[in-house]
């Protein structure tokens, strides 16, 4: 059994409630950093903890904090990304649904160590059950003097919103989100400047995804240095990962950065093995954006070494032969499945989630999902894979937001490791064999 | 004709609220909840008409109203049926038998992806990535996940719908009670 840091209490009954919640320990960060610590002695433990990231860009979150801009009279806030729309990424949810308070507490600590007076969770729209049980959440901290004015007797005062989204997959992506947040469409804003300098309402502000704020209360308590003998190298930590697809076990585990992926997909504690003792072919590891790699080169890397799960053991061998950990959305495909038609539902939802800002995503997205729908009906053509190898690579580092990447890498990966399979579509399209059954 | 498109004193009291939680002058902020509110109170659509008077509340243009509403995908411009059944089709849910769901529903209520029952009742959509892949296949009706669906449990839950009458699907988000 791993070390589990967010997970530890998520099964003990009455754990979304406040008061379960602080029997297991629950606030103590908030007592220890407003009635022992100095905000940048919070900011150094972040730093020191070596936490990055969670949402997917795994950027060290105790450098994002260390560039706030921190101007007199000026407000600062911090907004929690609860937007999870990642295809495949399901553990935000999860983690707010059963145990709320865990943000929460994240939230009023790195506020207190950011000098926000005020925070948002902006959630998507779809979870809007869940925001419910977070306004619940937040209205028993309230009640508790663990929000409002003065907490715990403390010169800090903090309120924290909960902002419920409308379906755009693109305000996961931060200054999209802080324009969805101001009430705009959500259209991705040039950096620079960055939200540490300009952000919500034009004043300085980290973005924070869901799961790493709800790691800071173990850091705060534990102290970096703790934290950073968790997992492997430069991965330090534990990392929820959200399995699906044809596994046993679907679910969302928690996991010490390092698990080695052969373990996660085939062993008890996790995902079980494959579904119906079928064999795996494919996985996409991080998320529908990151490279989906074939069976063999999920479990070893190029090298023939045990491919882990972590940061840089998921890169390893760059997109050649690696992909990435990004928000840990764990997809498993079968020997059954059709890559191609997999793609196919990929390149439709980026199609359908392009803000249409910049015209290499606008128009390369709508065609790509235009080429494949006629391929998986059985009348792509000849040049059709050379034609959406082109266009991706237009996309690719063109646009002002990352969902063009987002978009061009999964039809990068695809045809870089089953091209056979998309030339047997459009070859022998009565050969198609792609229909899913429910399983 | 419709109904006036005008809240009741208990909802523009929350519609202030809501407008008061961001910083001066910045409280169009507000925009998307108001909306979501709006929806909900006015048959589950938003029409021109409700557009505009969401514009007058939160003293902005009408165009900066739709706009928004035309860019997120929860907000109908279109009358919907009073139960907006959203079958996710993205991965996972496509490899797990989304497409088989999505059949059934056509056959058992005679209309196609897109389409409203004759009676107003049912409309079927397919929708991206609901954030519930461990539950695939998956569907959204109003607030509530649908998970790990076969082709029976689907038929029950239409059986349910029916006969309970289950509100239209943005209302029964009941934003009041929580915003």
């Amino acid at each position: 059994m791993g070390k589990k840091i967010l997970l530890e209490h998520i099964n003990v009954p009455g754990i979304k409630g406040l008061e379960v919640y602080r029997q297991n320990g629950g606030y103590s960060s908030v007592e220890k950093a407003l009635k022992t610590m100095a905000p940048d002695a919070v900011v150094e433990e972040v730093k020191k903890s070596g936490l990055r990231g969670r949402g997917g860009a795994g950027f060290p979150t105790g450098m994002k904090w260390s560039f706030l801009a921190k101007p007199e009279g000026v407000e600062r806030y911090l907004v929690v990304n609860a937007d999870e729309s990642e295809p495949g990424t399901f553990k935000d949810r999860y983690l707010m649904e059963r145990i709320p308070h865990i943000l929460i507490e994240g939230m009023i600590t790195s506020s207190f160590a950011l000098g926000a007076k005020t925070s948002f969770i902006y959630i998507r729209g779809e979870y809007f059950y869940v925001s419910r049980i977070l306004e619940a959440a937040i209205e028993e901290a309230y009640a508790a003097g663990l929000l409002g004015k003065n907490i715990l007797g403390s010169n800090f005062s903090h309120d924290i919103f909960v902002q419920v989204g409308a379906g755009a997959y693109i305000c996961g992506e931060e200054t999209a989100l802080l324009e969805s947040l101001e009430g705009k469409r959500g259209n991705p804003r040039i950096k620079p400047p960055f939200p540490a300098i300009a952000g919500l309402y034009s004043c300085p502000t980290v973005v924070n995804n869901v799961e790493t704020i709800a790691s800071v209360p173990y850091i705060v308590m534990n102290g970096g240095d703790e934290y950073a003998k968790i997992g492997i190298g430069r991965s330090t930590g534990t990392k929820l990962i959200s399995a699906s697809g044809h596994i046993n076990k679907p679910g969302v585990y928690e996991i010490e950065m390092g698990v080695p992926v052969e373990e996660f997909i085939y062993s008890e504690e996790y995902c079980g093995g494959i579904l119906n003792g079928k064999k795996l072919k494919a996985v996409v590891a991080g998320g529908s954006s990151v490279p989906i790699l074939p069976a063999d080169l999920i479990l070893k890397t190029e090298k023939g070494e045990p491919r882990l799960m972590s940061y840089e053991s998921l890169s390893d061998g760059g997109f050649a032969t690696g992909t990435m950990l990004g928000s840990g959305g764990f997809m498993v495909y079968d020997e059954s499945t059709s890559i191609v038609k997999n793609l196919y539902t990929f390149a439709r939802f980026y199609h359908h989630e392009s803000c249409g800002q910049c015209s290499p995503c606008r128009e390369g997205t709508g065609w790509m999902e235009k080429i494949l729908h006629r391929i998986v009906e059985g009348h792509g053509k000849v040049g059709d894979v050379d034609m959406l190898w082109d266009i991706q690579r237009k996309i690719e580092g063109n646009t002002i937001c990352p969902l063009g990447d987002a978009a061009a890498w999964p039809v990068a990966s695809a045809i870089r490791h089953f091209r056979k399979e998309f030339e047997e579509y459009i070859n022998h399209p009565e050969r198609i064999r792609d229909k899913m059954p429910v399983v | 004709m419709s109904k006036e498109i005008k809240f009741n004193e208990e909802t523009l009291a929350l519609v202030d609220k809501l407008m008061k939680r961001y910083p001066e002058g910045k409280h169009k902020s507000a925009l998307i909840p108001v909306l979501h509110i709006a929806q909900a109170e006015f048959g589950g659509w938003l029409s021109s008409d409700t557009m505009d008077y969401v514009a007058s509340l939160l003293k902005i243009k009408p165009i900066e109203v739709y706009e928004v509403a035309s860019f997120y995908s929860m907000f109908n411009l279109k009358p919907v049926g009073k139960c907006l059944i959203e079958v996710c089709r993205t991965s996972s849910c496509w490899a797990r038998g989304s497409e088989e769901v999505v059949k059934h529903l056509e056959k058992r209520l005679g209309i196609k992806e897109g389409e409203t029952t004759k009676d107003g009742m049912f409309t079927i959509k397919t929708v991206e990535c609901l954030g519930s892949c461990g539950g695939a296949p998956m569907l959204q009706v109003g607030a509530s996940f649908h998970e790990n669906l076969t082709t029976e449990k689907v038929d029950t839950l239409i059986e349910d719908y029916k006969t309970q009458g289950k509100q239209r699907s943005y209302t029964d988000l009941d934003y009041k009670n929580t915003l």
